[in-house]
């Protein structure tokens, strides 16, 4: 993937000589102190990050922070103070007007928390805008325009005007009209927090419906980590205008950077945000089935273990050896491959936690977390799961170490 | 008659359409027909003329903090200063008659138009404003497309101000020789004839009423697609 944004040291300060509160910040001022003493409002301080192509970026903070500031550099309608920010590799920050309108009107568009929609036009022609804007005459607007129509499914409601329309209509003719553009870049500005729960989950879902099949570069702003969690591929938390960390939900989950991090992540539930790569264990009682039952037994011995997983050469998963199993094979002299049960539970690395625990409480046995060509990457104990939901930052190498296998 | 009658219709409602076309028809049958549309004549003109003038420079003090700053006590004098007091300066530049009293009206009536201008276009969503710009619209894009009918609900109640005040300045406007239903009053005045200055009186009454609820109807019309509850 390659980089579509890059935001460098990028600081918004609001006031009449914004420029001369930078040394007070670098000598370590607050947000507080710098109000008080020059009336200037520190909106985002030195924020760097990278924004892949393609991918949906959350920045998350609760009001004031400063998200919905750096969202309007990203198109100038806040210009920053200082820093640059590269799109495609070109700094816009030293845009002229006629480059910074070409790249309003083709490369970026933007939803807004309370729509932003123009009253005194239709539906239709409130999508048309931007179009119109460019000049395409209007026979092509109308095209282009009621395929995105479609595509939220507003049909049948072009020509009513906004105020006609329930809130949850009322966005999606808002998503419409940023699409109309077909931009790169599709900013949101909590676009869903001025809609009831239920639409906001409908919408939320029918967005990463959208995104899969049109694979836009999204930068989405939100107060809400369940939300925040939920859509973004990689998320920054914000503030008082400071970029705190960087990453995706798992990151922020499994390594949160500061105590803020910690408490805004506490009511997240963690079992829809961690996927089995992130709590299994690695795979210990693992053996090469070449190596014979002797061989597995002296494994199960060591590691005071009552079973281990077989593989190939290649580490594909062929079964799993209880003790019983290699006893009786030494006694009537089979090999391990006549011995072992083929039957073994097993997870994608990408699965959720929540999908996998039922199958983890019914399993007498761990889990096996196996990728799609059956290579072994780790294993998954039930002691693994519950502590994946109940701590901050769950160690695996530890739970290995101190829990023996549980196995019949 | 049957033309405001229609206009009444339309704007406002049948019954108003009637009332209007009566109000017409008193005015004819108190022998001031002519008076009655020299009057219109000259609101029209001044109105055109205010609307002219007015609108750009409401924009321009929209887009201007300075020019604002500098026109708000300009329009307090405009309207706070005693009619008479312009029309004096006003003869000495233009013969008695027409000509000063829609000079005086207009500088009388502009005031309203250019005060709802501005504020109808500074008061816009904030939000609209951005989602207008983050799409790279032009300035006049902007104007055109989006602040001006944003705006226009409130400029229509500015232009109703400015017509209503045009028509009690065409009255007072008979003093420096306008012709019309004020040169009817001036003159009832100095004879102390009632009943001419009644039916006078009157028919300036009406044609109020009637430029009031027309010019109303037009901008209910035009509020009708603007019921915001975002």
């Amino acid at each position: 993937m390659t980089v579509k944004i890059k935001v460098e040291n990028v600081t918004k300060i609001f006031g009449p000589r914004p420029k001369k509160v930078i040394p007070l910040i670098e000598k370590g001022a607050s947000k507080r102190e710098i109000l008080d003493k020059t009336g200037h409002t520190v909106g985002v301080y030195n924020a760097n990050m990278e924004i892949m192509e393609g991918e949906t970026f959350v920045i998350m903070g609760l009001s004031g922070s400063g998200k919905s500031t750096l969202i309007r550099c990203f198109n100038l309608l806040n210009k920053p103070t200082s820093g640059a920010i590269y799109v495609d590799g070109e700094n816009i920050v030293n845009y002229n007007k006629e480059q910074l309108k070409f790249f309003r009107q083709k490369k970026i568009a933007m939803v807004f928390q309370h729509f932003g929609l123009f009253s005194h036009r239709t539906v239709m022609e409130n999508i048309e805008y931007g179009l119109e804007i460019r000049g395409l005459s209007k026979n092509e607007r109308r095209e282009i325009a009621q395929k995105h129509i479609e595509t939220v499914g507003l049909k049948g409601y072009e020509n009513q005007y906004p105020d006609e329309l329930s809130g949850g209509m009322r966005q999606r003719v808002g998503i419409a009209r940023a699409l109309t553009n077909d931009p790169d870049i599709l900013l949101m500005d909590e676009p869903f927090s001025a809609l009831d729960p239920l639409i906001r989950r409908e919408m939320q879902l029918e967005l990463l419906d959208i995104q899969t099949r049109l694979q836009k570069t999204i930068i989405f702003i939100t107060h809400d980590v369940n939300e925040a969690f939920r859509i973004g591929d990689r998320v920054a938390v914000m503030k008082d205008g400071n970029v705190e960390q960087v990453g995706t939900p798992e990151d922020l989950l499994e390594s949160p950077a500061n105590d803020y991090i910690i408490e805004f992540t506490r009511e997240i539930d963690r079992s829809k945000v961690l996927q089995a790569e992130h709590i299994m264990s690695k795979p210990l009682s693992v053996m090469n089935g070449k190596d014979g039952l002797h061989v597995a037994i002296k494994n199960m011995e060591e590691q005071g273990i009552s079973s281990v997983f077989v593989t190939n050469r290649e580490r594909q998963l062929l079964g799993l050896v209880t003790i019983d199993q290699a006893i009786d094979g030494l006694k009537t002299r089979k090999t391990i491959d006549e011995v072992m049960s083929t039957e073994v539970v097993t997870a994608h690395p990408e699965e959720y936690v929540q999908d996998i625990i039922p199958r983890v409480l019914d399993s007498k046995y761990p889990l096996v977390v196996v990728d799609e060509t059956n290579r072994i990457k780790g294993i998954i104990l039930r002691v693994h799961v519950l502590a994946s939901i109940i701590s901050n930052s769950p160690d695996n190498e530890e739970v290995n170490q101190t829990e023996p296998i549980e196995t019949v | 008659m049957f033309i405001v009658f229609l206009l009444g219709w339309y704007f406002n409602n049948v019954y108003g359409g009637l009332l209007f076309a009566f109000f017409i028809f008193l005015i004819g049958s108190f022998g001031l027909w002519t008076e009655t549309m020299t009057t219109v004549a000259i609101i029209v003109i001044s109105v055109v003329l205010s609307l002219a003038i007015g609108i750009p420079v409401g924009i321009l003090m929209a887009f201007s903090r300075t020019f604002s700053v500098i026109m708000r006590p300009l329009l307090d004098a405009m309207q706070t200063m005693p009619t008479f007091v312009y029309l004096i300066p006003v003869i000495f530049f233009f013969p008695l008659g027409n000509v000063p009293a829609i000079i005086a009206t207009i500088i009388y009536a502009l005031p309203p138009v250019i005060r709802l201008t501005e504020l109808g276009i500074r008061n816009v969503d904030d939000e609209v404003i951005e989602s207008a710009e983050s799409f790279g619209s032009s300035r006049n894009q902007m104007l055109v497309k989006v602040q001006l009918p944003q705006a226009l609900p409130t400029m229509m109640a500015g232009i109703n101000q400015t017509t209503m005040m045009a028509l009690s300045m065409a009255v007072v406007g008979s003093m420096v020789g306008a012709h019309g239903l004020g040169e009817r009053v001036l003159y009832a005045i100095n004879q102390i004839n009632i009943s001419l200055g009644f039916e006078a009186g009157i028919s300036i009454v009406f044609l109020a009423i009637i430029i009031d609820r027309i010019t109303n109807g037009v901008a209910d019309r035009l509020q009708s697609f603007r019921r915001r509850s975002a």
